[in-house]
This record gives C-alpha cells, sequence and structure tokens, in this order.
C-alpha cells in the first residue's frame, strides 16, 4: 500500500508534519517516510526521532530552485509508492506545493489548520475569505499535496533509531542562486511568544511604545501591531505584523492595544487562549471577540498599567 | 520584453457580510487582490525603465469586462480575459491562464501576486509554471532585467535570496515590492480605449477541467469568549494576577 511522505527543510517543522501524517495513516497505508534533500544533518535529527528516513541525493540541486525541487520530490513520490505528500506551508512550502502538485496530478490545499482522517477521506479546515470564514475540504483525487501551516500539530516526539535509506535523484538547474542572506533588523518570533501585546492605530504617539515595552517586559510578553502600524507608520518591522497577511499567533494571552478588530487582523490572532482589549472606542469590534475588555483613554491606562505591574 | 500579469477577480472583501455564519455576496462588487495590484505595478515600473508591453490576463465571471478597466488605468497596455462563470479550484484557473498564454506573443516573464486576495491558496503561480515548463521564484521583493534574466530577491521568512533566473520565466511577488500608484483621472478616461479581448474558453487547448477539492462548508468560525468588561486598570491587574499572567513564566 501507498506511503505519505512528509517534506520540509526546517527540521522543526518536519516533526510538526510527522505528527500530522501518523494521524492521518490508514489501516492498509505503510506508514510515514520522512525525505529529506542532500541534508545529511537533517536525516540524523529525524532519525534520532524514531522515524523512518528517505534523503534524496541530488548533488545538482539547490533548495531555492522549486522547479528542480519539485522534480526530485515527484520521482521520489513514483519510485517509492506515495499517494499523500505533506509540506510546511511555510513561503517555500506554499510555493513547491502547487507546482508538485501540477507535475504529480494531484489535488492540494495549503494553509491547513487541521488535518483528520474521516472513513479514509483525508479532510482538512483553512482559512478562506481572507479569514472571515474556515473551510472545511477534502482532496479527492488519488495523488494529494497538502501544505500545513507552522504550529498546528505538536512537534513528534519519538525515540528509538529509524531507518536510513538514500535515494539517487537527477533533478535539472532552472536558477542560479548568487546570495543567500539573514533578513536584515528585526528577528523577533512573534509566533513562538507565549504573550503578545499587539499595538494598534488606536496608539496615537509614538513615544508611547516605550510604556509598552516596560508591560511588555514586565509580562514577558513580545510586541507585535496590526498591518498598519508597520506598512504605514513604519514603527515596527513587517516580521511583527499579526494578521492574514502577517503572523497567524496562538499565544496564551493576547493584549491587544487600540486595535479594532477587521477580520484580517482577527484570523492572526483569534486561537489564542485569552484575549484582553483596551480599546478608547467601546463599540470596537474586537471588543466582542475578547475574554477582557477595558474600554478607556489609552494615554492613561498605559502608564497606569505599566506602574502597576511595575 | 512582454510582460502578462494574470490577476484574479475577487468580490471586495470590506463588503462581505456574515450572516448565520455563512459569507453573503449579494450585490457585492468585484476588484482584484491587492497582492496582484502590485505585480501590475512592478510590471509597469520594468516598462518605465525599459521598454515593455504588460497584458493583464484574468480568469472570471462576466464582470471582468468591467472589472478589468481597473487594471487598464493602473497601466497595462491591453487585457486578455477568460469568461468562466462559477468557481473554480486553483488547479482550473491554472489551465486556464497557462492554455490563454500559449496563444499570446511568448511572455518574456509572468508575474502573479504571492497569493488571491479571497483564497490565498498561493498555488495558481506554481501551477502555471509546471504547466508552461518555466522556471520559477515566488516570493519576490525585488524584481531587475538584466540581458535576458531577471534577478530577483525573494523574501522568506528569516533569510532573503538573490537569485538569477533566465527569462522566460514565472515570478510572484509579495505586497513590500512597490507602492501601487492611483491612477490619474486622465488615465481612467483612457483605459476605457485601451485594446481588451475576450478568449471564448472553448477556444483554448485545454484538458477537461476536473475536480479535485471538495469543500463541505465554509463558515465564519464561532468565538467562544468571556466579554467581560473591566472597569479599571487595578481590575485588569487583577485578571492578569488570576490567570497567571504575572509573576514567574
Amino acid at each position: 500500500m501507498a506511503q505519505i511522505f512528509v517534506y520540509s527543510e526546517i527540521t522543526k517543522l518536519s516533526l510538526e508534519l510527522a505528527t500530522a501524517a501518523h494521524n492521518l495513516c490508514t489501516a492498509g497505508d505503510s506508514g510515514v517516510c520522512m525525505i529529506t534533500i542532500n541534508n545529511e544533518t537533517q536525516v540524523a535529527e529525524l532519525a534520532a526521532q524514531g522515524l523512518r528516513v528517505c534523503n534524496i541525493s541530488a548533488p545538482d540541486l539547490n533548495i531555492a530552485d522549486t522547479a528542480g525541487m519539485s522534480i526530485a520530490l515527484q520521482k521520489a513520490a513514483e519510485q517509492l509508492e506515495t499517494s499523500v505528500i505533506l509540506l510546511a506551508s511555510n513561503r517555500r512550502g506554499k510555493e513547491l506545493a502547487g507546482r508538485l502538485a501540477e507535475a504529480w496530478g494531484a489535488g492540494c490545499l495549503t494553509d491547513i489548520k487541521t488535518a483528520q482522517l474521516e472513513n479514509d477521506n483525508l479532510v482538512f479546515t483553512r482559512n478562506a475569505l481572507n479569514g472571515a470564514t474556515v473551510a472545511t475540504q477534502l482532496i479527492k483525487s488519488e495523488h494529494k499535496v497538502a501544505a500545513i501551516s507552522p504550529r498546528s500539530f505538536p512537534v513528534w516526539n519519538g525515540s528509538g533509531e529509524g531507518s536510513v535509506k538514500t535515494l539517487e535523484v537527477e533533478a535539472p538547474t532552472t536558477i542560479e542562486v548568487l546570495e543567500v542572506r539573514p533578513k536584515a533588523g528585526d528577528t523577533t518570533d512573534i509566533q513562538a511568544a507565549d504573550r503578545l501585546i499587539a499595538v494598534g492605530q488606536g496608539v496615537e504617539n509614538q513615544a508611547d511604545l516605550e510604556v509598552i515595552r516596560k508591560i511588555a517586559q514586565a509580562l514577558k510578553a513580545e510586541i507585535a501591531c496590526s498591518k498598519p502600524v508597520a506598512t504605514d507608520r513604519k514603527w515596527f518591522s513587517e516580521d511583527r505584523i499579526i494578521g492574514l497577511s502577517g503572523k497567524i499567533c496562538k499565544p496564551e494571552l493576547a493584549i491587544t492595544l487600540g486595535i479594532s478588530g477587521q477580520v484580517q487582523f482577527m484570523v492572526g490572532i483569534r486561537d489564542s487562549k485569552t484575549i484582553i482589549s483596551i480599546n478608547n472606542d467601546e463599540n470596537a469590534d474586537l471588543n466582542k471577540m475578547a475574554d477582557y475588555v477595558l474600554a478607556a483613554d489609552l494615554n492613561e491606562v498605559l502608564p497606569e498599567l505599566a506602574r502597576a505591574l511595575e | 520584453m512582454n510582460i502578462v500579469v494574470a490577476m484574479k477577480q475577487i468580490p471586495d472583501l470590506q463588503q462581505i457580510r456574515i450572516r448565520d455564519r455563512k459569507p453573503v455576496f449579494d450585490n457585492v462588487p468585484f476588484t482584484f487582490g491587492n497582492i496582484d495590484k502590485n505585480a501590475l505595478e512592478a510590471a509597469v515600473q520594468i516598462k518605465e525603465a525599459g521598454e515593455a508591453n504588460v497584458v493583464a490576463l484574468c480568469v472570471g465571471s462576466s464582470d471582468l469586462e468591467d472589472t478589468i478597466k481597473e487594471a487598464l488605468a493602473a497601466g497595462a497596455d491591453e487585457a486578455k480575459i477568460v469568461i468562466h462563470e462559477g468557481d473554480m479550484e486553483s488547479s482550473a484557473s491554472a489551465q486556464l491562464i497557462a492554455a490563454a498564454v500559449k496563444k499570446m506573443d511568448a511572455p518574456d516573464l509572468i508575474l502573479f501576486g504571492e497569493g488571491s486576495g479571497d483564497n490565498y491558496s498561493s498555488q495558481v503561480g506554481s501551477r502555471v509554471a509546471q504547466i508552461l515548463g518555466l522556471p520559477q521564484v515566488g516570493y519576490v521583493s525585488k524584481i531587475e532585467i538584466q540581458d535576458g534574466s531577471a534577478i530577483v530577491t525573494r523574501s522568506l521568512e528569516d533569510s532573503e535570496e538573490v537569485l538569477k533566473v533566465k527569462l522566460p520565466a514565472v515570478i510572484s511577488v509579495t505586497a513590500d515590492l512597490n507602492r501601487v500608484r492611483i491612477p490619474s483621472v486622465m488615465q481612467i478616461l483612457k483605459a476605457g480605449k485601451k485594446p481588451k479581448e475576450v478568449i471564448v474558453e472553448n477556444e483554448l487547448d485545454i484538458k477537461a477541467i476536473g475536480s479535485m477539492i471538495e469543500t463541505r462548508s465554509n463558515l465564519a468560525p464561532e468565538m467562544q469568549r468571556k466579554l467581560i468588561q473591566v472597569k479599571s486598570v487595578e481590575e485588569l491587574v487583577q485578571v492578569l494576577n488570576q490567570e497567571g499572567f504575572t509573576g514567574g513564566n
């Protein structure tokens, strides 16, 4: 019977996908095969979790080359009788998903939040209409490509020595890599934070950020923002944007400051465990989607809160 | 050079209302996705820096004949539209777009937004690149054309790659690539006179358009929140204490 392939270039995401894949295995499936590409370090990391690993060896292939990556994975899938390929829905994974699905004749979904097996069908949920709705969808085609959002599944926690094999694959080169560099500036990962303070347009003065930083420090929270605060006001880098075109976060605590609660923002925060909304505007939509609401003048609330938490 | 910008007609997301958890599309006008507009702006900037013919290519319902004027006003030289009523999966859109591209003067560059405004599956550009057998780069935040190649910056979550891709190629762009300009009255008036061709789906060389995805439901999520009004900062601090958010981590 066919097996489930799992591939992400990032080991943490690969291990999240391993959990998803094991949930999706039917009785007849021959299990989960973790794919790595030209990456011995990752082979060892995955095998140490007791997983079955297949390393694709394609000497000329660069990970930046989506067309080549798609060919390598498609060839591996065909040689190793595979019916489902799980990818991470990070940028690289999403770009690869469409190409691989087209080449392999597969139906494909991306940005998946949940994945379940129901009567031999793989059923997924994902955001639609810019986050206004959540669609429940299934892939009907024989071949399936599913890209799952980071942090949707717990990291696989296995033990024992997994098996490792190597598959030689030839993949063409279609692009030339001139430079790879870390993204300049902000490296804060708001998705990894347990507590977030989100700054919205209701915070009127940039000078207020100082007191907001104090509050964040006292609560051991990271500071994030709504889109316009980064793109229009440039108070923060775009890496701190919460929302559909920013980051989807699931912190234990999210405190929103002067955020109205448009759908595009809410999608990035609605899975938080506790939401506290502080807003000048008592009619803000977010006040109807929060656990605790303080409708009061931010200019007064912020310094008072900082003092109280000191 | 020939540049094709693939744009998706979507309902104006700001105007969709939710009733009984279901999205209501009645009387919601159509527009283009914001990032599609960035892709078009990128093409117009390439044209301004050198010489190019910019074609806006769209697949969608008959309302497109009207919606397309937005793209023509924003700088496209001509428009090609493929009319297809009803919802379409990414695989179907990709087939129609690729087939329409094959009928045109061979493009050097096919641009997409990184994802459509409504579905955001980010599949269509990649699928079109595969069908046409072209190299691709996604999530591009900078494009420079140089002797038959494009030097592009792909912006990933924590790193950037500077890549050289030989044209023709498919490139999908991010929103921070540029700032979309607002068309002048003159441009809007001229838009009506620019060439606009309707391509009939039957005339395209495509396989039967099948369906590989089944949508069981599409509903607004239910939010279960406590909705407790807090009267003062003092009360708020009490809440934070109760919920265990103060003190240790």
